[in-house]
């Protein structure tokens, strides 16, 4: 098995390798190689196409979780410029699931906030999994509440399994950090917009995920508790897993359906990791746009408007 | 059971007390289930559902922890309309909507929160009060509904209100819609604190999950019973993140006053005077209430003349 294909892509994964030797053999020149080799990259493009658009929410919550999957210091240089980190909560210290900072993104300021998990493992380590602190919520609140204070609309980009959950993030209050978040989110006079990027577990998505606009990338999840928490404790097992994935209603489509999430940006086939660059110039189109609606809004009128899209939350 | 066990007395006999510690059947006698003493039920009940002999604080439903805070006279009841809904229509082992409805009948609450409009020591308060027995005090739609209008009570007459938390966590089977009423009770929480109407909320055993990291730890007070648990992840989450054992006193009350998440820990029959106390002073009321009305005795005689 080709760790860098899921089960579900196996079929594509076997056909890449065939291309990858074919073209090894094709640099010692023969032209029917070549049509050979646009064959085969036609098939497995055909594969993936027919893969991708027959996928259960199980197989989604693993491309979510793919571990070439785009985190958010791929999409940080790729939609943004002049990316200038901030660091630290100011109380206790600097949790590097969570990134911040100043950033322009067509030219105009912004400030970005995003979780990280981290590509290799000693990032995995260094970044906690992608799962904060209360030391995290605390420093992204820090920095919104300077970008209030500055003008500046503020972007967040979601991909968590989930706050931390340890001794020190209880001692330290990891829900009153969540709880205030998303309550002082509720009032930032500023555009906010969010992003889940990859996986957007429970409140600890929510503690960034407060806002005027949420999106999810097609292949992303969002839900309260994993498939696999939400299994164990109903069926008792977690390898039921795939059920309680499909029972949850936890990808955009669904959620879309339900009035949370207001749009979904397509991925490039076969997701976003088999082309970045694509996938952020599909972001940055996307940021720009909303953030042109929003900030036409007159700073009362997008307070109300966040304020009531909040209580909706739930009526038919 | 072997001879010895036989003749053993019951509290001696370990490892299958825990179910039979509920099992003491209804009717005149209760048993702690902390410190396994027998106890006369009204007796029990004079004293708020705290065993007179550990103070260990027994749950207590919504309607009468509500009963016992609010004064007697000129209570509603608010937001009855509020109705669970089941958008997803989920389905695991059973129907979201067939384990709505058991819960419904077991209960007799349409679902986990119940409102009311009253007054503590004369002075005016909305309270709302969650029902651990209606599906782990677990907060979807409908507890945030309920919620967020009771606060719109509070934020229009300009009372307090004052919330006891008992939940699980966001429930499960309302997916995300759960998790979103995190959001819409803590920008209602928020509304009232930019307009200075008080928000008092206490953590009554237990309060985890989506309830504490939202509308539980906002309080402009958060005050705590005695031994109640409150954090974020269950015990046994963090136990199988972190692979140790966890410390003893680990998120309960005593830990979190501690660590500065509450500002108090009151015992319950303490709860109506403090609170009374707290709020007569945010509120500017020129007499201040915090005076105990009378001490509630604790009549354990009885009781103790039982076990001998």
């Amino acid at each position: 098995m080709n760790p860098n294909y899921l089960d579900f892509e196996q079929p594509i994964a076997e056909l890449e390798v065939k291309i990858e030797e074919l073209q090894l053999v094709g640099n010692d020149n023969d032209i029917n190689i070549n049509e050979e080799i646009s064959k085969l990259k036609e098939k497995s493009h055909k594969l993936t196409e027919k893969i991708f658009s027959d996928l259960t929410p199980w197989d989604i919550v693993k491309v979510a979780r793919h571990p070439q999957r785009p985190y958010t210091l791929d999409y940080l240089p790729r939609v943004f410029t002049d990316f200038e980190e901030l660091h630290g909560d100011r109380h206790f210290g600097d949790d590097k699931s969570i990134i911040g900072g100043l950033a322009r993104l067509n030219g105009e300021p912004v400030m970005v906030i995003g979780q990280e998990k981290g590509r290799s493992v000693k990032d995995k380590v260094l970044r906690n999994f992608g799962m904060p602190k209360p030391e995290g919520y605390r420093k992204a609140l820090r920095l919104m509440e300077m970008a209030e204070r500055f003008k500046l609309p503020i972007i967040t980009l979601i991909d968590t399994p989930g706050a931390y959950p340890g001794i020190d993030s209880e001692e330290r209050g990891i829900s009153e950090a969540i709880a205030q978040n998303l309550a002082v989110m509720s009032r930032l006079k500023t555009p906010i917009i969010c992003l889940v990027i990859g996986e957007g577990s429970s409140g600890g998505a929510l503690g960034i995920g407060v806002g005027d606009h949420t999106a999810m990338l097609q292949y992303s999840t969002y839900f309260v508790i994993s498939p696999e928490g939400c299994a164990n404790i109903i069926w008792k097992t977690s390898e039921k897993a795939p059920d309680a994935a499909e029972a949850m209603g936890l990808t955009s489509t669904i959620l879309e359906n339900l009035g949370i999430v207001d749009s979904t940006i397509p991925e490039p086939m076969g997701a976003a990791h088999r082309d970045i660059d694509l996938m952020a110039e599909r972001i940055t189109a996307h940021l720009s746009e909303q953030l042109k609606k929003l900030q036409a809004l007159d700073a009362d009128d997008l307070l109300a408007q966040r304020y009531e899209r909040l209580m909706s939350y739930g009526n038919d | 059971m072997s001879w010895i066990d036989k003749i053993l007395p019951s509290i001696v006999r370990s490892g299958e007390e825990s179910e039979r510690r509920t099992n003491v059947p209804e009717g005149l006698w209760s048993k702690c289930v902390k410190c396994e003493s027998v106890l006369y039920r009204p007796d029990l009940e004079h004293n708020l559902n705290v065993c007179p002999k550990c103070e260990h604080h027994m749950r207590i439903g919504a309607r009468r922890r509500l009963d016992i805070f609010l004064d007697e006279e000129g209570r509603t009841e608010i937001c009855t309309d509020v109705e669970p809904v089941d958008r997803l229509k989920f389905k695991d082992l059973k129907k979201y909507k067939d384990r709505l409805s058991a819960a419904q009948k077991a209960t007799g609450e349409k679902d986990a929160l119940i409102a009311m409009e009253g007054s503590v020591k004369g002075l005016p308060v909305v309270s709302v009060a969650f029902e651990f027995a209606f599906h782990g005090g677990s907060m979807g739609y409908a507890v945030g509904e309920k919620f967020t209008r009771a606060a719109n009570v509070a934020l229009e007459k300009k009372v307090p209100l004052v919330c006891f938390a008992a939940s699980g966590g966001a429930r499960m089977q309302e997916a995300l819609i759960s998790l979103m009423q995190m959001a819409k009770t803590s920008a209602v929480i928020e509304r009232m604190k930019q307009q200075g109407v008080p928000y008092i909320s206490v953590m009554t055993d237990p309060v985890y999950g989506g309830v504490s990291a939202s509308l539980a730890l906002l309080g402009d007070l958060n005050v705590a019973e005695p031994n109640a648990r409150a954090g974020f992840a269950g015990p046994n989450i963090i136990e199988q993140t972190i692979r140790q054992k966890l410390p003893k006193g680990f998120q309960l009350s005593e830990f979190l006053l501690e660590h500065g998440a509450i500002d108090m820990i009151i015992p319950r029959p303490q709860m109506r005077d403090k609170l009374a106390g707290i709020l007569s002073k945010l509120m500017h009321h020129p007499v201040d209430l915090g005076v105990a009305e009378s001490e509630p005795e604790c009549e354990s005689e009885s009781v103790e003349q039982q076990e001998e």
